[in-house]
């Protein structure tokens, strides 16, 4: 035969190497012992985590947090475990909304422009609602609580996961989808065999920053006040509030040094690994240069483990497969669409919307008035001016540095973890110490919070602009130096429109999380000193300290309007304009 | 010749009757397809050939089962025992699933069919044999290169015992010498009888591949699509490129190509389909027209080409030749004359002229002979502000032709009149001018 395999290493491989993987008995290797003792480790935490999940509600009384470091693993534990219930729970939600939305053209109509809205309204200000009613859910039990801080959780993650996975259903390559219709693959297996592993890669790396999103929400969500009554879950989280309250500094380095080691872990012991593991669904026909590395995907990969834990995951897939229809031999039929059941459908919808309309109007208009609504508007003016100006300034930092970083590979391939270390650092757990600076040295309150809120999202812009820079394919840069452009025009004509798509990204998403941020960062404390700056935020965070639901709706509502707006209206077009002019293919 | 084909029995094995296809849910306008009739026999091999936009590919995927075409219907002729034909399918991008190796790939047919996993396997194993992939079962696709890649299609599709095997361009994406390989090859399975197949259908553009493989040969119009002609290759295998007989073929089918359509299409201006500015326009760019005179112009042809030769000295693809070259027709610069390209006084001054010279020249032949051009240009010279949004004209032409054909044929005048200077385009603002961009 006249081809040759692009590697060598396709040469040699055998036949079945699982089955004789398997087979074979021979002592165990190193990465084995290796591979076993972490996921042995990791169970016993999983159910050391979980038992005080079944205790009731008062056993949080009996033993309340407490300052002593020691006990901070633990809370670390359950924090962690916490992020990852919402993480399954938002991986469940993706499945079968996305699936729907995708598969049926009724379905979508509703349940897309929902994940739109969804995406942009702020998730720390429902917690007052959610913890009433997961706490009516589970009366007297802690479940109830954890139910309602993973719910938190969830709704940081589920989002952008849902839409990712639509997206990937939408834009099934062409000729894939036909081999699986000729084949007459049954909708259950098209699901395993075709759709699943093609929107595996952008669904594992949605999930890794919803999970880095996620981190920040967990801090807030675990000591919680709703009125009178406060509920504090075992967590980070809330061995910070009670640092704070007690004014304990020395308590505050330890929870900053906790959730360092717990993000690192979970970078190199979860990310890092999946991400690995997820290349291989990459649709693409040629190996790919810088492949993502992993030393503890690696060592699991070198164990015959990996093939157990395989099974696992498999388990819900052979369920499914019960559920196989068997051969589908059958071209779609194209339907013609049905006029009366369309126009009962869009009757249906219309009328759910007007309902929905006239339920917002009835609740609210019984305790505020039109005043009431101006307001609103108007601190939401006010965040919205901190909003910009904070992602102009850390625009005007980062951006200059991000293309630093990027042109120079060795820099980016070092830094780059970095920034998405500090975008998954939870930023809240660090307000303590802004605090403390600000009453320690008089300053302007409504101008030196601010910066809180952009504090965990600036690295979006950070770590985006790193990846455009990095993408400028270098004969780009090199005309650029062979015809001596420097300077502005440099920036101008080269660089700018280069990173530009990937700039908007990033400042979508870091205006998209400061606005979400703003509840906890215009109003902080400091044991009993507490500094408020005027905005949305804090009108939201002191309707839910004074269990006002229905001012934490409106500030609700009309923060979702500000940021849908400003989507629509800024970073949508900019995106668009990128795409269409500035995109490098 | 004909006594060896009266040998055979023909028993037919597929009828397409009356087959008619629009683009999209319409069923107004030209249909991708349109009166579409064919038989296909055991045994043989049969080629569909026409440039892109002929509807071949749609043809293809009605018999497939993976459309349902909007009139007309795909017959099977079967005995009352065996049970539904199987047909398979060889896709020109390969369509391997990146994350299955290659034994899972071959695999996948027979796992929708719920054969046991032991056969499974034996079954894959063997139709990996056969297509001499040994060796690679668990290498991944994208180990692989490009003529392995297409083996291990053919193994997928042989591996489910389909009666009939479908070829969408399966050695397009290939270099010359691995195509010429992997053609070989699935003949010599073919003639050996060690493939299940009873008949293989397969689309091509290429029609030197066309004549190399098949029994007959079915030449498609473009926009709506059709059959234009039917071909008999009589050939023995294994067939000789250099045979004069088979040349002779190949320039019969360049001939029958550029032949206008027949009696069938009266009132028809020219070779592109449609009349006025309602003419389809294919997207050709000014250079490769300038290329195409100037090789033709030079040694060795001195201003008259066979196509084939052509399409040989410039290493183009016949529906990539053959818009160029009709482009100059069109543009009165060439003539065909069946399956010979013969330069006009007016192309061969054009070869000679220089870049100023040659875009006047252009730009008379644009005004004087492509409607949509002189049609743009008037309504600019009219309005006050000689500016004119390109969606006016774009409504205007998707009156008479498909939304896909009405973008791609502004598309083209776009490009000519830019080149020819005779209007201007901001892309920006979807307008055309008439001022100077300067």
């Amino acid at each position: 035969m006249s081809e040759n395999p692009q590697t060598d290493r396709t040469q040699q491989v055998r036949i079945m190497p699982a089955f004789s993987r398997m087979l074979r008995l021979q002592a165990p290797s190193r990465a084995d012992i290796i591979a076993l003792l972490l996921l042995a480790g990791l169970a016993a935490m999983a159910v050391r985590g979980a038992e005080g999940v079944a205790q009731p509600l008062s056993h949080l009384r009996l033993s309340p947090v407490t300052i002593d470091p020691a006990n901070l693993p633990g809370y670390a534990l359950r924090t962690t475990l916490r992020m990852f219930a919402a993480l399954l729970a938002s991986l469940l939600f993706t499945l079968t909304y996305a699936t729907l939305a995708a598969k049926s053209r009724w379905a979508e109509q509703i349940l897309i422009p929902a994940l739109d809205i969804l995406q942009s309204v702020p998730i720390l200000g429902f917690l007052t609602f959610t913890v009433t009613f997961f706490m009516n859910l589970f009366p007297g039990q802690i479940l109830g609580v954890e139910c309602a801080a993973v719910f938190a959780i969830f709704t940081s993650q589920a989002w952008n996961m849902a839409f990712s996975f639509y997206q990937s259903l939408r834009t099934i390559p062409e000729d894939l989808a036909e081999v699986s219709q000729g084949f007459g693959l049954s909708p259950v297996r098209r699901f395993l065999r075709l759709e699943l592993p093609f929107a595996t890669p952008s669904l594992v790396w949605n999930a890794m920053m919803s999970m880095s999103g996620g981190w920040f929400f967990v801090v807030a969500a675990e000591a919680i006040t709703v009125g009178n009554t406060t509920v504090t879950l075992p967590g980070i989280g809330s061995y910070l509030a009670l640092a704070i309250e007690q004014r304990n500094f020395h308590a505050v380095g330890w929870a900053v040094g906790a959730m360092g080691v717990v993000i690192l872990a979970y970078d190199q012991l979860v990310f890092r690994p999946v991400v690995a593991w997820a290349d291989r669904f990459r649709c693409e026909q040629t190996a790919s240069a810088d492949q993502p590395q992993s030393w503890a995907y690696d060592v699991f990969r070198r164990t015959a483990l990996f093939e157990w834990v395989f099974r696992v995951f498999e388990l819900p897939a052979m369920l499914l497969l019960l559920f196989d229809r068997g051969l589908q031999r059958k071209a779609p039929v194209a339907a013609k669409p049905n006029r009366l059941l369309e126009l009962v459908w869009q009757v249906a919808v219309s009328a759910g919307v007007l309902w929905a309309v006239w339920a917002i109007y009835d609740y609210v208009h019984r305790t505020l008035t039109l005043a009431d609504g101006i307001t609103a508007m108007g601190y939401a003016c006010v965040t919205l001016l901190r909003v910009l100006v904070l992602i102009a300034l850390a625009s005007v930092i980062w951006v200059p540095i991000g293309v630093w970083i990027g042109l120079r590979p060795a820099w980016a391939e070092k830094l780059q973890p970095i920034a998405q270390f500090l975008a998954a650092f939870p930023a809240n757990v660090l307000f303590p110490v802004f605090v403390i600076v600000i009453l320690r040295w008089h300053l302007n309150v409504e101008i030196w919070l601010s910066p809180l809120m952009i504090l965990g999202t600036q690295w979006y812009i950070l770590f985006n602009v790193i990846a455009g820079a990095s993408a400028i394919p270098n004969d780009l840069r090199e005309a650029a130096g062979m015809f001596g452009v420097k300077g502005w025009l440099w920036w101008r004509q080269v660089v700018i429109p280069a990173i530009f798509p990937y700039y908007v990204t990033g400042a979508l998403t870091a205006s998209g999380g400061s606005w979400n941020a703003s509840i906890v960062a215009e109003m902080v404390s400091w044991g009993h000193d507490k500094l408020t700056a005027t905005g949305l935020g804090s009108y939201i965070a002191q309707a839910t300290i004074a269990g006002d639901y229905p001012r934490v709706a409106l500030g609700i509502a009309v923060m979702s309007i500000f940021v849908v707006t400003l989507n629509r209206t800024l970073w949508r077009p900019l995106y668009a304009y990128g795409e269409r002019r500035m995109r490098l293919s | 010749m004909a006594t060896q084909n009266a040998a055979l029995i023909r028993t037919p094995l597929l009828e397409v009757e009356h087959l008619r296809h629009f683009y999209g849910r319409s069923t107004k306008g030209t249909p991708v397809i349109d009166d579409v009739n064919m038989t296909l026999c055991e045994n043989e091999i049969v080629g569909l050939l026409g440039r892109s936009g002929s509807g071949k590919s749609t043809l293809l995927r009605s018999i497939a089962g993976l459309i349902t075409p909007d009139e007309g219907q795909v017959r099977f002729h079967r005995d009352a025992a065996s049970k539904a034909p199987d047909i398979a399918m060889v896709f020109q991008t390969f369509a391997l699933f990146p994350w299955l190796t290659v034994l899972e790939n071959v695999e996948l047919g027979l796992e929708a069919r719920k054969v046991p996993r032991e056969v499974s396997r034996e079954r894959a194993i063997a139709a990996i044999d056969l297509i001499g992939l040994d060796g690679f079962e668990n290498a991944y696709p994208k180990e692989l290169s490009g003529g392995m890649r297409q083996r291990v299609g053919l193994a997928r599709a042989i591996v489910v015992d389909p009666t009939l095997l479908l070829l969408d361009e399966p050695f397009s994406a290939l270099d010359v010498l691995t195509a010429e390989t992997l053609r070989t090859d699935l003949l010599d399975l073919w003639f050996e009888g060690r493939m299940p197949i009873k008949a293989m259908l397969i689309v091509t553009h290429n029609i030197e591949e066309a004549v190399l493989m098949c029994d007959r040969i079915l030449v498609f119009s473009a926009n709506p699509g059709r059959v234009a002609a039917e071909i008999k290759v009589d050939l023995p295998q294994p067939r000789d490129r250099l045979d004069p007989a088979f040349r002779a073929l190949v320039d019969e089918i360049y001939a029958r190509m550029t032949a206008r359509p027949i009696a069938t299409q009266p009132a028809r201006d020219g070779i592109f389909p449609g009349m006025g500015i309602a003419m389809t326009l294919p997207r050709v760019s000014t250079n490769s027209l300038a290329g195409l005179i100037e090789e033709v112009d030079g040694t060795p042809f001195n201003g008259e080409a066979s196509l084939s030769d052509l399409a040989e000295t410039a290493d183009l693809e016949v529906d990539e030749l053959l818009p160029i070259a009709e482009s100059l027709q069109l543009l009165r610069f060439a003539e065909l004359r069946g399956a010979d390209f013969v330069l006009t006084p007016a192309g061969r001054q054009y070869a000679g002229a220089d870049v100023d010279a040659r875009k006047a020249q252009f730009a008379q032949a644009l005004l004087g002979h492509v409607p949509l051009a002189g049609h743009i240009r008037r309504i600019l010279d009219e309005r006050a502000n000689k500016e004119a949004p390109a969606r006016r004209f774009r409504d205007e032409l998707e009156d008479h032709m498909s939304e896909e054909y009405a973008d791609e044929t502004l598309r083209t005048v776009t490009l000519w009149g830019r080149y020819a200077e005779i209007f201007a385009y901001d892309e920006d603002s979807d307008r055309f001018s008439l001022e100077d961009p300067q």
